[in-house]
């Protein structure tokens, strides 16, 4: 009689620890995932090795440009003197705010540094060149 | 003996499917999490209208990157594959300061018809040479 009862319990799989386990996975994903807002325009960056990861993804404000010279923040495309005006928005909002440049290589530098006077004008003084890895 | 049986069985919530609908959730944040990572190469701009800070000449090194991507280092044309090492060579001479940084300054000065890809590739070279003090002078008119 006891012998049967110990087979009996050893005959399943513990399965309620499992909703736990994925409990955990979820709330990471969750805690994890920063939704994609914008797509921006078709650019091919330079490449680059001595790259950086940018640590705090939601503090990145994306700036797109494309060779033929459009400038484009949170997909509406913008003239270039009106940069200063919604970056300087953004950065009251978020002290922390970091420019991602996504250039074009076909850029000329003249553009880049117009662009970053504007920066510079808004008080957004952390950017980062988008590039490839080599 | 029936109705204990019934009992027994409405106490247990079941819990069977609970891992079903947190896979099901998981999955769509899975799905939905962007893991390609943002990289590129940091630079912090200088503030508008900051006081200019007088350098000794010696501790600068002078990169000009003309429109056609040919670079002058210090008046002497450079390959930009070869500002890597020059730089490095540059870094070693002048030494650190106290925090550890190098003391030589690297001033890069472009034209405004350099392709910003050329830009890309000095800037390049000069980081992975090690140097922290990067100086990006306005492009000529």
């Amino acid at each position: 009689m006891k012998f049967t009862k110990k087979e009996e319990a050893t005959s399943s799989i513990p399965t309620a620890s499992l909703p736990d386990i994925i409990f955990l996975l979820l709330i990471f994903f969750m805690v994890s995932t920063v939704f994609k807002e914008y797509r921006g325009l078709p650019i091919l960056t330079p490449a680059a090795r001595s790259t950086e990861k940018v640590e705090a993804k939601r503090n990145i404000t994306y700036l797109w440009t494309d060779k033929n010279h459009r400038i484009s923040i949170d997909d509406k495309i913008i003239p270039l003197n009106v940069v200063s005006q919604i970056i300087g928005e953004k950065f009251a909002l978020n002290r922390r705010l970091i420019i991602s440049l996504k250039i074009d290589k076909e850029v000329k530098m003249g553009l880049v540094s117009d662009i970053q006077e504007q920066l510079r004008e808004a008080y957004a003084l952390r950017i980062n060149y988008s590039t490839r890895f080599k | 003996m029936i109705s204990e049986k019934k009992k027994k069985r409405s106490i247990a919530i079941p819990t069977a499917s609970m891992a079903d609908i947190a896979f099901l959730l998981m999955i769509f944040f899975l799905v939905t999490t962007t893991i390609d990572l943002d990289k590129g190469i940091n630079l912090t701009l200088p503030e508008k209208g900051g006081e200019e800070v007088k350098i000794k000449r010696g501790n600068i090194a002078n990169l000009l990157v003309n429109a056609a991507g040919q670079t002058l280092l210090d008046d002497e044309p450079i390959e930009i594959a070869q500002i890597r090492e020059v730089i490095k060579r540059k870094i070693e001479e002048k030494g650190y300061d106290k925090e550890g940084k190098p003391i030589l300054i690297v001033s890069i000065k472009t034209a405004r018809e350099t392709n910003y890809d050329t830009y890309i590739q000095v800037l390049d070279q000069v980081k992975l040479a090690g140097a922290t003090k990067i100086s990006i002078a306005e492009p000529e008119r």
